[in-house]
């Protein structure tokens, strides 16, 4: 039986961890290729990297930081963030990612994602959908959340599967970071209508939102920030957790 | 030794790399080319497939020579090789992915997309996935049944001969995800991404 996935997520700005683990036997807070291999080592499913660096000079370090933690890391990685064009993918790829997520690009290019997933295949090509409630709809945010588009979430969701995603990463900016839990309509909206994985993430506060989640949004794979960082919860618990509520999990 | 990454340009590599390095160690010597010359004098030869059935085969086909040498390696001299995902799905006769392509004919079958029942199911079938082991296969040596394998694909093996299939998953059929024919081995799944499990699947493959 597929499993679901729990997948933490790193924050990176200018190649150190911004929101990361606080673990008393980590060397260096703020080394992502530490952090990835404590979370791999844990038991996560996938590793996930965003880069929030600000300035395009320093969009270089993800790379490296990349290169690093795929020869420590045999569990899939994403990384998001800043991911522009066809070659920003390519490059990416080339440094040992396995998933790319696209963000602004695919709002403002849908040719992107159409190009990539025929370039790398879709299995790659990671949709990331940030949205905000406006009325009776969701709308598409793009630039980290900043800019309204007037784009419909679930109409953009079918569209980018249609372009050859692989993937939707659905963010709420209404419950991101407010650790209330996930926006169960939201994702249980996009994922009825799309035939491709949804990956729910914004707003885990306990482990109970994770089973949520999945229980009653239809998520196939719940992604997490704050409650792995700090050591509130460990992979295993969250993966014990979701297990002992008939969940069914890799453990 | 040296074991033998086919580089043919069919899509990121960078992880089978990886893996392969952290395994083989110092040990054993891990080439990543379409060098004719080095794959026939290679031990071993990994063939890594990501994209679709058709785009992996015309990369294969877009080199001179290249699927003369394998046969000569893998039908002729019998050396092992090792077939991932798509690389897998290419021993096949034929593949009906983008449209009907021929594929390198080495097992017997066909490469369909896998039936999602009406909507049932969701495809990619993206994801951890246990596999049963039905047959002894020199890669599973000390892997447990049912063990976790990272999955990604919309496409499956069919192999008319069904004594070559060696591990099946569940999704919304049985899919073979493992198969072996003498010298000829194959995942859907991808071990070098299926954390320290997979690693062993790669271990056992370069220890043949």
């Amino acid at each position: 039986m597929l499993k679901n996935r729990i997948i933490p997520c790193l924050d990176v700005k200018n190649g150190r961890v911004v929101k990361g683990i606080n673990f008393v036997d980590l060397k260096d807070a703020g080394d992502p290729v530490e952090q990835a291999t404590i979370y791999s080592e844990g038991g996560a499913d996938e590793i996930c990297f965003l880069d929030i660096t600000a300035s395009n000079e320093n969009r270089d370090i993800i790379y490296d930081v990349v290169k690093k933690t795929s020869k420590k890391c045999f569990v899939p990685l994403t990384v998001g963030g800043g991911v522009r064009s066809v070659n920003d993918i390519n490059k990416l790829l080339n440094c040992g990612a396995d998933k790319v997520s696209i963000n602004t690009a695919a709002v403002e290019n849908a040719e992107v994602v159409v190009e990539s997933s025929k370039k790398f295949g879709s299995q790659c090509i990671v949709v990331a959908i940030d949205a905000k409630k406006n009325g009776d709809m969701w709308e598409v945010f793009t630039h980290g959340g900043r800019n309204n588009t007037g784009i419909n979430a679930i109409e953009f969701a079918e569209k980018m599967e249609d372009s050859g995603a692989g993937e939707l990463l659905i963010t709420s900016m209404d419950r991101d970071g407010t650790q209330i839990g996930f926006d169960i309509e939201l994702t249980s909206k996009i994922s009825s209508k799309v035939n491709i994985p949804v990956i729910a993430s914004g707003g885990v506060g306990n482990l109970d939102h994770l089973v949520d989640g999945i229980k009653l949004g239809n998520a196939n794979a719940v992604l997490a920030a704050s409650i792995f960082h700090y050591g509130k919860h460990s992979i295993k618990e969250a993966k014990e957790y979701l297990n002992s509520k008939g969940i069914p999990v890799r453990i | 030794m040296n074991v033998t990454i086919v580089d043919y340009n069919s899509g990121n590599i960078s992880s089978v790399i990886n893996s392969f390095k952290e395994v083989a160690k110092d040990k054993v010597n891990i080439e990543v080319t379409s060098d004719l010359n080095k794959i026939k004098s290679s031990d071993k030869v990994v063939l890594p497939g990501q994209g679709s059935f058709k785009s992996c085969v015309d990369a294969l086909n877009k080199i001179n020579g290249l699927t003369d040498t394998l046969n000569e390696f893998g039908i002729t001299h019998k050396k092992p090789i090792l077939g991932i995902c798509v690389g897998l799905q290419m021993f096949a006769d034929i593949g009906y992915e983008e449209t009907e392509t021929k594929g390198l004919g080495w097992i017997s079958g066909k490469v369909l997309k896998i039936d999602n029942q009406n909507g049932k199911y969701k495809l990619p079938h993206i994801g951890w996935n246990q596999i049963n082991i039905v047959k002894d296969s020199k890669i599973f040596k000390d892997i447990e049944n049912k063990s976790h394998m990272y999955f990604v694909h919309s496409y499956e093996f069919i192999p008319n001969d069904k004594n070559v299939i060696s591990a099946t998953t569940d999704y919304s059929s049985n899919i073979v995800c493992s198969v072996e024919k003498e010298n000829i081995f194959g995942t859907q799944f991808h071990p070098e991404k299926s954390d320290k499990i997979g690693l062993k699947i790669i271990d056992n493959f370069i220890n043949l």
